[in-house]
């Protein structure tokens, strides 16, 4: 039986038709869940827009979103979901873009588009070439950086209180009594690149190769041990002072509440 | 205007221009933000020629708090709560939206009891929201008592609300996957009978002060009309697009949970004016007092969520028991629940009109990208075409019969 979301039935052949509407406008096509998307060539978006609402009557633009794909070359998507009253269908068109190439306006087919794309450039920063009141929308006057990048922090950079001294709102920076918890509860084998607490020694590189393996595997030859040696280290130890070791740790002991008093 | 400005200049001598004759311009004022008749923190910059507004430039954003912000760092089920507090005088509304974008990127099959509640309470929800809004607007243009009476009915629906899900307004009652948890039998039969007794006699009392009276009448008829092209290209939903005369309504061009099922009319205007749009509401009351009733005669008994444990938690006392319902449980209340990747729009008809989530999943247990549709957005920035030429009396008439919450609009 399947999901209970509104039921859309795509007409038989519908992105046939709307892909010859299209023609050379269209990049690629994508039917998902039943939704159709439409990428087009970003610079044809207008006309792509007209031969939809003309020749496919789609009457209603209801949707301008964006989405930030910071790993794209062109980061941005700009989705438009058009909506047929006639026909009963809805249909995504997709273009994409970043930070400085203007995408075409749609606001002369669509009055309800000023807003929409006003919304995309202040979340975004995408910029519409042809909207006529291109100003931030959502957030505060004078608000500085588009919040709805992947980039832009939860927290913002700001916070504003009403300061008694100056008798005005006053703009400070961002201070954080506990920090943002933000867990990441995906499984390491379900594919989490971090290490683990506890992981770090096993992850840290090899040590270095000359450290011995093993004390066993130690021979004379190497640590130049042998019976001459062991004579020599004899006659050292006898003629070695017992006091003066005691003498430093005394020293030490005596020195250390001193320096704390 | 311009007649008498004519006759003013041949009467004033230019070259010796008197107090007050040369300089006539329009008259710019602040409508809000704080304004009672705004229904929020709506800033209305208007220009006016005496009277009659020539401009309108609506502000938005001061209620913006970042929602598809926040939920893109929430998992799908924290971000639930945040739907309620969006339209805060029909929360179940935006909740539905989201909960069926979820399961139609899940294709999750959601039991039948849980789909009847959902259109139950959706229902409520809207006769709820309609109180207020039809209550405002009515106070908005003057009258005072019939605003207090639908209060009386807002305050039973809250009450519903609470029995249901412990929690006046902002319910979190639906979630991926079906309800929160099932109805006492009581509260059901309680529904019924308020359907069937207090609603009427309250609703219709209210009505009848208000529907014919001459004053109401002088300050709605013919205010603000919409054509059906405009209403069109404005992008106008809900009970806006039906008060234009276009019979349009997601609930039955596509239907989702059960409203297939159930039988109700669509009520459209005739003049496209601001007591259409008023009146269309007032009939969507009656129609789903009756969806209501039709859902309470047909509610199977059954499950009122998924058996899927990958998504849908199970009982706390099966929890308790169970040790694979507990690990379930914990792994469904911390981490959360994956959803494939893939993109899904899915409106609903709101009270308010189309209420749609546009959802973005990259396979996590957190959304990529949550765009909320909102209704008022579209219908306010038609503000400046539909106050040209009115008084500036009439704002407050047109701003009622948009229907505008600014939780919403400004998410």
């Amino acid at each position: 039986m399947g999901h209970s979301a509104p039921k859309i039935v795509n007409p038989e052949g519908i992105a046939e038709e709307i892909g010859a509407l299209l023609g050379g406008m269209l990049v690629e096509t994508v039917d998902h869940a039943d939704e159709l998307t439409f990428a087009v060539v970003r610079e044809d978006l207008a006309n792509a827009m007209v031969a939809l609402r003309d020749m496919g009557h789609y009457q209603q633009l209801m949707e301008i979103a964006g989405v930030d794909y910071p790993d794209r070359p062109e980061r941005f998507e700009v989705c438009y979901h058009l909506l047929s009253v006639t026909r009963n269908h809805r249909v995504r068109v997709k273009v994409s873009t970043d930070e400085d190439t203007p995408v075409p306006t749609v606001t002369h087919l669509w009055p309800v588009a000023g807003w929409l794309e006003r919304e995309v450039f202040d979340m975004y920063g995408v910029v519409f070439d042809g909207n006529k009141d291109l100003r931030r929308i959502l957030t505060d006057y004078g608000f500085k950086g588009h919040p709805q990048r992947k980039d832009f922090p939860l927290t913002g950079y700001v916070e504003l209180r009403y300061s008694e001294e100056d008798k005005r709102v006053v703009y400070e920076p961002v201070k954080l009594a506990q920090d943002f918890r933000s867990f990441d509860f995906m499984s390491p084998w379900e594919g989490a690149q971090y290490v683990l607490p506890g992981d770090e020694k096993a992850a840290a590189p090899a040590a270095p190769a000359a450290a011995p393996t093993s004390k066993a595997t130690e021979t004379k030859a190497d640590t130049g041990a042998g019976d001459a040696t062991n004579k020599k280290a004899e006659e050292k130890s006898a003629e070695a002072p017992a006091k003066p070791a005691a003498a430093t740790d005394e020293g030490k002991g005596a020195a250390k509440p001193e320096d704390k008093a | 205007m311009s007649d008498y400005l004519e006759k003013m200049d041949h009467i004033t001598d230019a070259a010796d221009p008197a107090y007050g004759d040369t300089e006539i311009q329009n008259y710019t004022i602040n409508f809000g933000p704080q304004h009672p008749a705004a229904h929020g923190v709506l800033r209305l910059v208007m220009e006016l020629d005496g009277e009659i507004v020539e401009r309108c430039d609506p502000h938005v954003g001061l209620l913006h708090r970042g929602t598809e912000k926040l939920i893109e760092h929430k998992t799908y089920m924290q971000a639930l709560p945040y739907f309620d507090r969006l339209d805060y005088c029909s929360p179940l509304g935006m909740e539905h939206s989201y909960v069926l974008a979820v399961e139609k990127l899940l294709n999750l099959e959601v039991p039948l009891r849980a789909q009847y509640l959902r259109v139950f309470f959706a229902e409520l929800t809207r006769i709820c929201n309609h109180m207020l809004n039809l209550g405002s607007h009515v106070m908005d243009v003057g009258a005072m008592t019939p605003n207090l009476w639908l209060f009386e009915i807002r305050e039973d629906c809250l009450n519903f609300f609470e029995r249901a899900s412990g929690a006046r307004m902002h319910s979190a009652y639906f979630r991926p996957g079906g309800v929160h948890q099932d109805v006492p039998l009581k509260l059901l039969t309680d529904i019924a009978e308020w359907l069937d007794t207090r609603l009427p006699r309250l609703f219709e009392d209210a009505m009848s002060l208000v529907v014919d009276n001459r004053i109401f009448k002088q300050r709605n008829v013919d205010i603000s009309i919409v054509s059906k092209e405009d209403a069109l290209k404005w992008g106008f939903s809900g009970p806006m697009l039906r008060g234009s005369g276009i019979a349009w309504d997601i609930r039955k061009a596509q239907p989702y949970d059960v409203y297939d099922r159930m039988e109700f009319d669509i009520p459209v205007g005739t003049a496209y004016d601001c007591y259409d749009r008023f009146m269309v509401r007032v009939e969507e009351v009656r129609q789903s007092a009756r969806i209501m009733k039709q859902c309470l005669n047909e509610m199977p008994e059954g499950p009122i969520a998924s058996f899927d444990r990958k998504v849908s938690p199970p009982k706390r006392g099966e929890m308790k028991r169970s040790m694979e319902a507990l690990i379930h449980h914990f792994k469904l209340y911390t981490e959360g629940f994956h959803v494939p990747a893939g993109e899904v729009y899915v409106a609903t008809e709101s009270p308010k009109g189309e209420f749609g989530v546009y959802l973005v999943s990259d396979g996590s247990n957190k959304p990529y990208r949550c765009k909320i549709r909102p209704t008022a957005f579209s219908h306010l920035q038609a503000m400046d075409f539909m106050m040209k030429g009115h008084m500036l009396a009439d704002t407050t008439a047109v701003l009622g019969a948009m229907d505008i919450v600014f939780g919403e609009c400004d998410r």
